[in-house]
């Protein structure tokens, strides 16, 4: 058994060795790259030569650029900010696939249609879905705010409103990620086997009873897992950020990659472009590690 | 197993070291002959040109932002004229798009794949300068005749004593007025002589037209600032860029009068009304008295504008002051191909045909000046007082060089927009900049 189990790495090692090498040229040696910049003043203008002397006796500071971004308030801020969205986000995103799970995985006519309607945000470039967003919310000739209107409510300026803003990016990503963890919610609801609910039924239960004793405990291997990645690219948003208010207005929508990203191409600082997602890394790392040993509490494997 | 674990490991570290060294050679290969081409701006200016034989065909890459959509037309006749005059070169052009063209360049100069020449605006010009990618190519502009490029021009592309590139084209802002709103009004329209008070005035009767007329769309940040501050008599750094000035008395001022426009008459809109739509897009509607622009919003506004407007030179308070947009070429610094390089980029810098060719297509002015060139550039219109075009240029206030230029105008533009939008004072997000400025950017190294 032991021999044979080496044996088929050994077999393998060829097999895999494009997308390992894939693997270490594009993700683990530029990652490696990196934490060492972290430490330098690297504009990111120059040829790197990261191997010389030379560039490290220029270059090499230390962990100031760490030192900077803790005592700076703009990391802090653009913290409070993915904060905020994510309070808000988690919530909307899991209640309305959730949402459209339930309503899908009723037998319809036309249900495949619907589920292919509410997949095609998924599959529209953040691009092209931003600048919808940023039409559909426009303060004053909007279609959300006419929507408002209409039922008496004056909308307020959405991305223009830096108390807003944020809402409104909310709103965009809801769009566009509740039909993918739609399709997993899906997915799960049609693993659940349907003898429960009849159990249930014979037994009395009503449809929220069904709902909490039945439905989210046999989906919660699912929520974690929705979780789990919809609160690491919480922390990642960047291209709707970018798209719909650059971090404004007046810097309350700043986020950390869209700090990252200034940093590294616009402010000539990729030494410290570095620190700061290493930074990221960090906490991502820190929160997935806390929902692991978290999930024992809640998640329910025994389906 | 153990074993077998280790070893599958050390073939690993095997081929990651070899990527590794992939990685690593060519920045070291690249410039055998000029290490220190990266280092300094003055670095070894003839090295390339002895190893450059005048016959010997040469292909120089070349990239650059404005020969987007209908100038690629253009760039590419002046390629072909080109080559027909240097028989041994060739031109390979790329044009990349503005958003991000700077990330690609930086890009690629980083990684040792830098273009032979290309294009770049003069703001980022000085990190650029700074971190010495450019050649120097001071020795070789002895052929340029400075009557027809301006040696104010040359040395505004200078960067510690040496010129590491040329300009290309310029653009001034000036301001655009809606003639059919001004008569509507029964107001004189604007010229020369006004000042921020007319400004005001007229700007008042227009709004005073309808709900949803305003008299002024100008707007509030970095760029802007640093002109309408000269028109106070203040500046955003003192002379020689050593310390932030941005709360002084005079700026406070200004940025007083910017935001009463907005916040108090609203003769000039606010985020919220201007929506999604972007200073055009709010004057082209045609219920906006005047605007602050570009000189490069002609073409779009002869198109799209369906009310007759014209220009005249941006109104200033205790001075006049404008706005001047450069683009540069310049020659990568670790070039082998740097005489040709070079050619290519004065050619088109200060040939006849391509400055004639700019101003037929419509594009931004030639730093170079023809009479005929000018001419048919006058003779342009919409707008009919293109003069005025001209007459701006002579309260150019130039941007500050400093290397975080663009970093401090994130941080500027974060408060001045707290400004407009009426979260904070005046004073009060002019004395935030400026402390934020203090601590986050360091002018004396």
């Amino acid at each position: 058994m032991k021999n044979k189990n080496s044996k088929g790495l050994l077999t393998a090692l060829p097999f895999l060795m494009p997308s390992i090498g894939g693997f270490l040229l594009i993700s683990l040696i530029p990652i490696l790259f990196s934490l060492a910049l972290s430490l330098t003043s690297y504009s990111g203008l120059k040829g790197l030569d990261i191997f010389s002397a030379e560039f490290w006796q220029q270059n090499f500071v230390g962990f100031e650029n760490y030192q900077k971004i803790f005592s700076g308030s703009e990391f802090w801020d653009s913290l409070l900010h993915i904060g905020y969205f994510i309070i808000l986000y988690i919530p909307l995103m899991l209640a309305s696939s959730l949402g459209i799970a339930t309503l899908l995985n009723k037998p319809r006519k036309g249900s495949v249609f619907f589920r292919v309607l509410f997949y095609i945000p998924v599959l529209t470039s953040w691009v092209a879905g931003a600048i919808i967003w940023r039409w559909v919310l426009d303060p004053q000739y909007g279609v959300l705010n006419d929507l408002l209107a209409k039922v008496g409510i004056q909308g307020p300026g959405w991305l223009q409103d830096g108390n807003w803003a944020m809402v409104g990016i909310v709103l965009a990503s809801v769009w566009k990620d509740m039909g993918f963890y739609g399709l997993i919610f899906l997915g799960g609801l049609k693993n659940i086997n349907p003898e429960y609910y009849e159990a249930a039924q014979m037994d009395g239960a009503g449809k929220t009873q069904k709902f909490f004793k039945i439905t989210m405990p046999l989906l919660s291997p699912i929520i974690y897992f929705a979780l789990v990645l919809s609160l690491i690219n919480a922390f990642m948003i960047f291209a709707q950020v970018m798209i719909m208010t650059g971090g404004g207005p007046y810097g309350s929508t700043e986020v950390i990659v869209e700090r990252i990203y200034n940093y590294a191409f616009h402010y000539h600082k990729m030494g410290y472009a570095s620190a700061l997602s290493w930074i990221l890394f960090a906490i991502v790392f820190v929160l997935t590690f806390i929902q692991q040993k978290a999930q024992k509490k809640w998640v329910n494997y025994d389906a | 197993m153990k074993k077998r674990l280790l070893i599958v490991f050390m073939v690993l570290a095997m081929v990651a070291s070899m990527f590794a060294g992939c990685q690593a050679a060519p920045a070291g290969q690249d410039t055998p002959d000029a290490p220190s081409a990266d280092e300094q701006v003055s670095a070894a200016p003839e090295e390339p040109t002895e190893s450059e034989e005048s016959e010997e065909p040469v292909t120089i890459s070349f990239v650059n932002y404005s020969a987007i959509e209908g100038n690629a037309e253009t760039i590419d006749r002046m390629k072909e004229t080109f080559e027909a005059q240097n028989p041994n070169i060739t031109v390979e052009i790329e044009t990349l798009g503005y958003d991000d063209y700077y990330t690609q360049l930086q890009t690629r100069i980083a990684g040792s794949n830098a273009p032979d020449c290309f294009e770049l605006e003069f703001g980022p010009f000085v990190s650029f300068a700074d971190e010495g990618v450019l050649y120097d190519i001071s020795s070789m502009m002895s052929g340029i005749d400075t009557n027809v490029v301006s040696q104010s021009s040359l040395d505004a592309f200078k960067y510690n004593g040496a010129n590491v590139a040329l300009p290309y084209s310029y653009s001034t802002c000036i301001l655009v007025y809606n003639k059919d709103l001004f008569d509507e009004a029964g107001i004189a329209y604007p010229d020369d002589t006004w000042t921020w008070e007319d400004i005001n005035t007229a700007g008042e009767a227009i709004k005073a037209l309808g709900d949803d007329h305003y008299g002024i769309i100008q707007p509030v940040s970095t760029y802007e600032l640093f002109k309408v501050v000269a028109q106070n008599g203040g500046s955003l750094l003192n002379e020689d860029n050593t310390q932030f000035t941005v709360n002084s008395p005079e700026n406070v001022e200004t940025l007083t009068y910017l935001c009463d426009r907005i916040l108090n008459t609203n003769i000039a809109p606010t985020a919220q009304q201007m929506g999604s739509l972007d200073e055009w897009g709010v004057f082209m509607q045609g219920n906006t008295g005047m605007i602050v622009t570009g000189i490069w919003c002609f073409t779009r506004f002869a198109e799209e504008c369906d009310f007759a407007w014209d220009i005249c030179v941006e109104p200033g308070n205790k001075a006049k002051a404008t706005h001047y947009f450069a683009n540069g070429l310049a020659v990568s610094g670790s070039t082998q191909k740097a005489e040709a390089a070079y050619k290519w980029i004065e050619f088109l810098s200060t040939g006849h045909d391509m400055a004639m060719a700019r101003v037929e297509a419509g594009w931004e002015l030639p730093c170079a000046s023809y009479d005929d060139v000018l001419a048919l550039y006058l003779e342009t219109t919409p707008p009919d007082n293109k003069q005025a075009v001209f007459d701006s240029l002579e309260y150019v206030v130039s941007q500050p060089k400093i290397t975080e230029f663009s970093q401090m105008g994130d941080i500027l533009n974060t408060e001045l927009q707290a400004a407009t939008a009426g979260q904070k004072t005046p004073q009060q997000a002019l004395d935030d900049a400026q402390a934020e400025l203090e601590t986050v950017i360091d002018l004396t190294d």
